[in-house]
């Protein structure tokens, strides 16, 4: 079975229809990557999945390992096993990294029915999967995010993934801003947590990330739906040509 | 966005968790306010006759104050007649253990949240240690750990037992930091205060627990006005800590208390506040008016009193704990935390006075705003002619949680002297929806995540409350991890 089922999906924001009937099918183990150009609607095909409520839905339907997924609020999204690193990590000063994991993964594991994990226990679960990521131990105590640069920010976003131990891990551009160990780091970690009954949509502008993190399928989002699918080649091609080819076969059709 | 609305309602409109009260016989005086009461107080008390002139003196000055309109709060005109001067429990304890203490009580104080119970396992638990003097009604009912605290010479007891075994310390320092003529309220205040705390801290002695006070307003109709004293002698320290909590009643209950904060050369007062009295319902109906005045004074040199609050009740608050630094060298610090939801009205701040050269304040004020409540700082600075190279640093900080809220900050600054240093900054900011999604997208519901951005925000003055308490505090704050790990 599928563990996630996208069918005609249809939203707006501000009035603006973006995405325009929108469809993709992901089974566990699969790694696909979305690319596409600028504002053609990635981020917010991430944040629709992920229950943004800026984002109106006004149709299609998405089934997420057997559930319907836009009926669930954010956080139980989140509690069955969907991620999403973001594009712009948010900053919440004051909170430490520490605790903020602590509250996500206590409830996390309540949804799977566990017990929360001691302290003890649980530092020893963090340290790890720090490590796993490369994860700076001293951007792990401070505040979320907060003055953290850009590169860090994305790190701090797998690492979090990495503790909350998804089903399907979005990741929204993580590979932008990094410098070249850090996207050799942060695509390791991911492959790490591959497995087969795991799943990842990688968005990115660019085939190189896809060199480290090999994809099964590319699509191509163009004005709010797919409008072409295809191997790890696809990402080369678009590298060498860029969008125009596909946009202008588009108009022609 | 409807339910997202929806759950930061729900949080900010929490029902008040403390609204019960508890049948104890009381011994009280029949309603209103006249010379009569005031002698009937005192000689319920079995006070001196000094103690007796002075309160008069402070009666017949109130007859010619008029209430004080400045405020940015609005409230009905108070019922001074209508109000109930003395209440005490009948059954006051001699009290040397817990066992003596009336049960019915003893439930009162456990549901407060922090019990003498937990005190007690607090104690030892953490190692750490805590004395009480719990304060119900108007009456001390229990000082815990007295005998340790003999033993450093520390004196904590009721106000009235003060005024019994040590006549000379509080004849000495009674009024000399906020003199019964000061204002409206501290002055009906000096007239029929009818207990609270005292506390002396020897030369040289840091006091080895934190001293704490748990006030409750209990009776109906009973205006509480405790009194509480706290002399550092030379070179001394204690950590000061008090928690107020009141039942739920539809009518509204006047609070008026004053505290006095003596710090002589090279000592050092922390005082810390957690309040929560009733708010009123979510309509406004009913709390407690909060008119509290609040003032320590660093007497000699390198002396530091320092005012910590959390305060997260009251339907209307007027509270302006300050500082006037007089000894060369000595420190003020204000860290405050004010939150208001529904029809709640809070005017606070500080003022720092600055008299000797080389002193130095801090105030950070973070000012929370829910629901239709009204939250402003007022400040002020004053800096005297001799106060050579003084240095102040405010920053006061607003979020708002509603629409609907207002939030306002009222910085008075006067410099008398040139080598002075003043800084002041504000901001004011509205909770992200960016960051109530991001929290949501980690698997915390739509209240937990406010809970976290709003402990966070406040987390520079939570750190300064005494570890003991930091958990009320946040639990206050509806938080239930932040700050006890990592
Ligand atoms: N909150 C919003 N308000 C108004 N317009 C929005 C909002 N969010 C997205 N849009 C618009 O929707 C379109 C798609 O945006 P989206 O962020 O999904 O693009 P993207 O494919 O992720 O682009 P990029 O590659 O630059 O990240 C853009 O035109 C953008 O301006
Ligand atoms: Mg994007």
């Amino acid at each position: 079975m599928s563990l996630l089922t996208i069918k005609n999906l249809s939203a707006r924001v501000e009035e603006k229809d973006i995405l325009k009937g929108f469809n993709l099918t992901v089974n566990p183990g699969e790694v696909h990557a979305i690319m596409g150009p600028n504002g053609s609607g990635k981020s917010t095909l991430a944040s629709v999945l992920a229950g943004n409520e800026s984002y109106e839905v006004t149709g299609g339907e998405v089934d997420f390992d057997g559930k319907d997924l836009l009926d669930m609020a954010p956080e139980e999204r989140a509690r069955e096993g969907l991620f999403l690193a973001f594009q712009y990590p948010v900053e919440i000063p004051g909170v430490s990294n520490v605790n903020f994991m602590k509250a996500a993964v206590t409830e996390v594991r309540k949804h799977r029915g566990l017990e929360p994990l001691v302290a003890k226990d649980f530092l020893a679960y963090m340290k790890e999967k720090k490590e796993l990521v490369e994860l700076d131990g001293k951007l792990a105590g401070r505040s979320v995010n907060e003055g953290f640069s850009g590169g860090e920010k994305k790190r701090n976003e797998i690492f979090q993934m990495a503790m909350l131990d998804p089903k399907l891990g979005i990741l929204d551009e993580t590979d932008s801003g990094l410098d070249i160990d850090a996207l050799r780091i942060v695509a390791n970690g991911v492959n790490k947590l591959k497995s087969k009954d795991k799943a990842f949509i990688v968005i990115t502008h660019y085939q190189r990330l896809l060199d480290y993190i090999v994809p099964d399928f590319v699509h191509v989002l163009y004005d709010g739906k797919i409008v072409r699918s295809g191997t790890k080649e696809l990402a080369l091609e678009l590298e060498e040509k860029g969008y125009d080819w596909i946009k202008e076969e588009l108009t022609e059709a | 966005m409807a339910e997202e609305n929806q759950a930061l309602k729900d949080f900010t409109e929490k029902e008040y968790e403390y609204g019960w009260s508890v049948d104890i016989e009381t011994d009280e005086l029949p309603k209103g306010l006249s010379e009569d009461t005031v002698r009937a107080i005192s000689e319920k008390k079995e006070e001196p006759e000094w103690l007796l002139k002075w309160r008069l003196k402070a009666y017949r000055h109130w007859l010619t104050l008029k209430e004080p309109k400045w405020a940015h709060v609005k409230y009905p005109e108070i019922d001074f007649q209508d109000m109930i001067y003395y209440s005490a429990p009948k059954n006051k304890p001699e009290i040397s253990s817990l066992d003596e203490v009336d049960e019915d009580m003893l439930k009162t104080f456990e549901k407060l949240g922090i019990s003498l119970e937990e005190q007690k396992r607090l104690m030892n638990v953490a190692g750490s240690n805590v004395a009480v003097d719990a304060v119900f009604d108007s009456v001390s009912v229990k000082t815990t750990f007295q005998e340790t605290l003999r033993e450093k010479g520390v004196i904590f007891c009721s106000f009235s037992e003060a005024v019994k075994d040590h006549p000379d310390l509080v004849r000495k320092y009674l009024g000399s930091v906020v003199p019964y003529t000061d204002n409206y309220y501290a002055t009906l205040n000096s007239a029929v205060f009818s207990d609270g705390s005292f506390c002396y801290i020897p030369k040289g002695v840091r006091c080895p627990m934190e001293l704490s006070t748990y006030f409750r307003i209990n009776a109906m109709n009973t205006g509480q006005f405790e009194r509480t004293l706290v002399i550092a002698d030379e070179d001394s320290y204690c950590s000061y800590l008090e928690g107020c909590t009141a039942p739920q009643r539809d009518e509204n209950q006047l609070h008026a208390a004053v505290v006095e904060l003596v710090a002589h050369k090279g000592a050092e007062i922390k005082y810390s506040t957690v309040q929560n009295w009733y708010p009123g319902d979510k309509n406004g109906k009913g709390g407690i008016y909060n008119f509290v005045t609040k003032r320590g004074i660093c007497t000699g040199a390198y002396a530091k009193i320092s005012w910590t609050q959390v305060e997260t009740g009251s339907a209307v608050t007027w509270k302006y704990p300050s500082t006037i630094l007089k000894g060369d060298n000595s420190i003020g610090e204000f860290y405050s935390v004010a939150v208001t939801n529904n029809y709640q009205q809070a005017d606070t701040g500080t003022k720092m006075i600055h008299l000797g050269k080389n002193t130095k304040s801090t105030v950070i004020s973070k000012g929370i705003s829910a629901g239709f409540s009204n939250n402003s700082y007022r400040g002020l600075v004053k800096i005297g002619k001799n106060a050579t190279n003084a240095r102040n640093f405010s920053q006061c900080d607003s979020l708002l949680l509603s629409s609907t809220s207002g939030a306002h900050t009222f910085p008075y600054i006067e410099c008398g002297n040139k080598s002075a240093k003043v800084e002041h900054e504000a901001t004011t900011s509205k909770v992200g929806e960016d960051q109530i999604f991001y929290c949501n997208q980690r698997g915390l519901d739509t209240e937990q995540a406010i809970g976290l951005i709003v402990n966070g925000y406040c987390k520079e003055v939570l750190n300064k409350l005494p570890m003991e308490f930091a958990v009320e505090a946040q639990k206050l704050l509806s938080i239930s991890l932040e700050g006890s790990v990592g």
